[in-house]
């Protein structure tokens, strides 16, 4: 599959969505702050992962896919809840990014300038999140081929429902 | 207060961005990796090595790798909680939280203590 750029779904963004976003972002940060100055780093530290994003977005995708199916003249709860799950399965593998972006802060932020353990580790993570995601993409595709029901069957009995018009 | 209030500007935007960029790629398993994006850290490890120096944001960088562990345990829990056990998604990335807070203690009980 490939990886595409669509602003459709940031026009259909409201505006408290992103200020949501922006104060759970702003209480995250300072609660690991906080939490660093009364517990010590190590406390601390467990917050940098805290999932900050990942409840509002989950609700936001399920909404919008919901709405979407619904004005198509389908069911839509379900189909909104699958891409939420996927969205979440997606940041799975962006986790395992997570983790080689804290270990090379770890074991380099003490021998390298600060701006190059930032940028080498951002960049890890990156590469590390798309090559999992690819390897997924690719066994998955394989998968379908030779057995298309067994990892499709739950997305496919959502997408594939009957309209709610015809099922009345 | 200056410092907390600088962190929740710096960590706000930082969230935002990365939040921004998830909508707009495709598809939904890609844009799902920017969920995991590490956006708090960024936003606070310059702060934190400018007040606390080096080896502070070190000792907080090894406690991310647990943190980060059980981010995956979350993600994959309610991940599965909704597409399996059909569970609201409200309910279960509220739920998950809690999972994330025992998961993230367990692992520093266990490792770090």
């Amino acid at each position: 599959m490939k990886i595409k750029v669509d602003t459709a779904g940031l026009k259909g963004t409201k505006w408290y969505e992103f200020v949501f976003r922006f104060f759970m972002g702003g209480a995250i940060t300072a609660l690991a702050g906080l939490a660093a100055k009364r517990f010590g780093p190590e406390i601390g530290g467990l917050f940098l992962a805290f999932p900050a994003i990942i409840p509002a977005t989950a609700t936001l995708i399920k909404k919008r896919e919901q709405q979407k199916k619904e004005r198509a003249g389908y069911e839509g709860a379900e189909r909104g809840r699958a891409a939420a799950a996927v969205d979440v399965a997606g940041a799975v593998l962006g986790g395992l990014g997570l983790i080689t972006f804290a270990l090379v802060v770890w074991l380099r932020m003490r021998e390298w300038k600060t701006a190059t353990v930032l940028m080498m580790a951002s960049l890890a993570w990156f590469l590390v999140a798309l090559s999992v995601w690819q390897l997924r993409e690719t066994f998955c595709r394989r998968m379908r081929a030779h057995r298309p029901n067994i990892l499709t069957h739950t997305l496919r009995s959502v997408v594939d429902r009957k309209p709610v018009a015809n099922r009345r | 207060m200056k410092d907390i209030l600088l962190r929740i500007i710096i960590g706000g935007v930082a969230v935002s961005a990365f939040a921004m960029l998830g909508e707009l790629l495709k598809p939904k398993s890609f844009a799902g990796l920017f969920g995991a994006a590490p956006s708090v850290s960024l936003a606070t490890m310059v702060l934190t090595v400018m007040k606390e120096g080096k080896t502070y944001a070190s000792i907080e960088a090894r406690s991310m790798v647990l943190g980060a562990v059980a981010f995956i345990i979350y993600a994959a829990i309610i991940s599965r909680l909704m597409i399996r056990r059909r569970m609201q998604v409200l309910s279960a990335t509220t739920l998950g939280i809690g999972i994330w807070v025992a998961c993230a203690f367990g692992l520093w009980y266990g490792f770090l203590r």
